[in-house]
């Protein structure tokens, strides 16, 4: 395969929360604004990708019956840096995702990818592998924090675009739970009737 | 200190780990295809909750917090966890055969259920005590099969609906599992609990 196509294959084909319907509960849980959403986005990006880069690099070392075990550990001393280092620089975006960042570490997505690829493939092939695949991540959960912060409280990254009318009654339910539920619904029953039928 | 039966009930119903938390989607839209499967994993959940939570508020509270080691809590939780689940595993199938029959398909699932790792993160980020953990543990984990059986049963009656193709599958289950999220909310405020 082309390495432009290992890219954009986790970005937009093969998209972890919209079309694999993985990594779900982080996708529902932070998408209450864009910020919660890019963040947590980013966060799980960063893991994913070193997480990547060292199992690639260690693939010949690995024995082959404790892999998992080994791909945990790695992926967790990740989550461990980048749950103190957001801790350290952007204590409010850390308290809004709560224990999602710890939990990145049971991302089916990310151990998804170090067993399917990372632990077969060379590092530049994971480096890309990750980063679309984070990204994609990234693209689907800001898509979705942007249409419930839009409709659930007027506003795109704290900024009112609906006017000042729409901000004294808005949509309140798209904001809590329910409305993660309701978006992801409607999202994937658009892509069923418009995407599916060009693949096909 | 707060009072269990309060925690019992907020983890139950006002803070439902799937419809409100967000924790263990997997297993909710990946097993609730039948009544009977929901059961048993909601069981085997139950079960490796508590034990879960007994083993990590010890660890944490005994081995990490004395060290210093606090850092390490991620790492250290979920390989207890998985070492839990397996050695549960080999105990019932020698010791318990019907138990392992009921639920031991169910138990590699949950490892890397993030329901368990949640409620173990939850337990410490609240500073539950011993007996606070356990209520809460076992106050989520019924909240997780009565709201997977609840499931269940609306997909078993929703495979036989007329649905537009387009909405089948997942597009219908998020709605109806939003539809149940809303009807939960009723239930904040419950008590006064938030």
């Amino acid at each position: 395969m082309k390495r432009r196509n290992l890219f954009t294959r986790g970005l937009v084909k093969e998209n972890a929360v919209l079309v694999l319907m993985i990594g779900l509960c982080p996708a529902l849980a932070v998408s209450g604004t864009v910020r919660d959403a890019f963040g947590m986005g980013l966060a799980a990006t960063f893991v994913l990708l070193f997480s990547n880069i060292i199992i690639s690099i260690m693939r010949k070392k690995i024995p082959n019956e404790v892999r998992i075990p080994v791909f945990i550990l790695i992926i967790s001393t990740f989550v461990t840096i980048i749950d103190y280092v957001m801790q350290a620089f952007q204590p409010d975006l850390y308290r809004a995702l709560g224990i999602f960042v710890p939990l990145i570490v049971v991302n089916c997505m990310i151990l998804g990818r170090a067993e399917a690829f990372a632990y077969k493939n060379s590092v530049i092939d994971s480096i890309l592998d990750g980063l679309g695949v984070g990204l994609g991540f990234t693209l689907a959960l800001t898509v979705m924090g942007a249409i419930r912060e839009i409709l659930g409280n007027g506003t795109f990254l704290g900024m009112a675009i609906l006017g000042e009318g729409f901000k004294e009654s808005p949509v309140i339910f798209m904001i809590l739970p329910p409305g993660a539920f309701l978006v992801i619904g409607v999202l994937k029953a658009l892509i069923n009737k418009y995407v599916k039928k060009e693949t096909q | 200190m707060k009072n269990p039966a309060l925690i019992f009930l907020g983890a139950f119903l006002i803070n439902n780990i799937v419809l409100m938390r967000f924790l263990g989607l997997c297993p909710f839209f990946g097993v609730s295809t039948a009544v009977e499967t929901a059961t048993g994993m909601g069981m085997a959940v139950i079960f490796v909750m508590t034990l879960a939570s007994w083993i990590t508020w010890i660890v944490f509270n005994v081995v990490l917090l004395p060290l210093n080691l606090v850092f390490l809590r991620t790492a250290v939780f979920i390989l207890t966890i998985a070492s839990l689940v397996q050695l549960v595993e080999m105990f019932l199938k020698k010791y318990y055969r019907t138990l392992y029959n009921a639920m031991g398909i169910y138990l590699p699932l949950i490892t890397t259920n993030c329901a368990i790792l949640g409620i173990t993160f939850l337990n410490i980020d609240n500073k539950f005590n011993f007996l606070n953990a356990t209520v809460f543990a076992i106050g989520t984990g019924i909240g997780f099969m009565v709201v997977m059986i609840t499931f269940a049963a609306i997909r078993e009656r929703l495979d036989l609906a007329p649905i537009n193709p387009s909405l089948k599958g997942y597009p219908i289950s998020f709605i109806a599992a939003g539809l149940m999220a809303l009807a939960f909310l009723g239930f904040s405020g419950l008590f006064g609990l938030m």
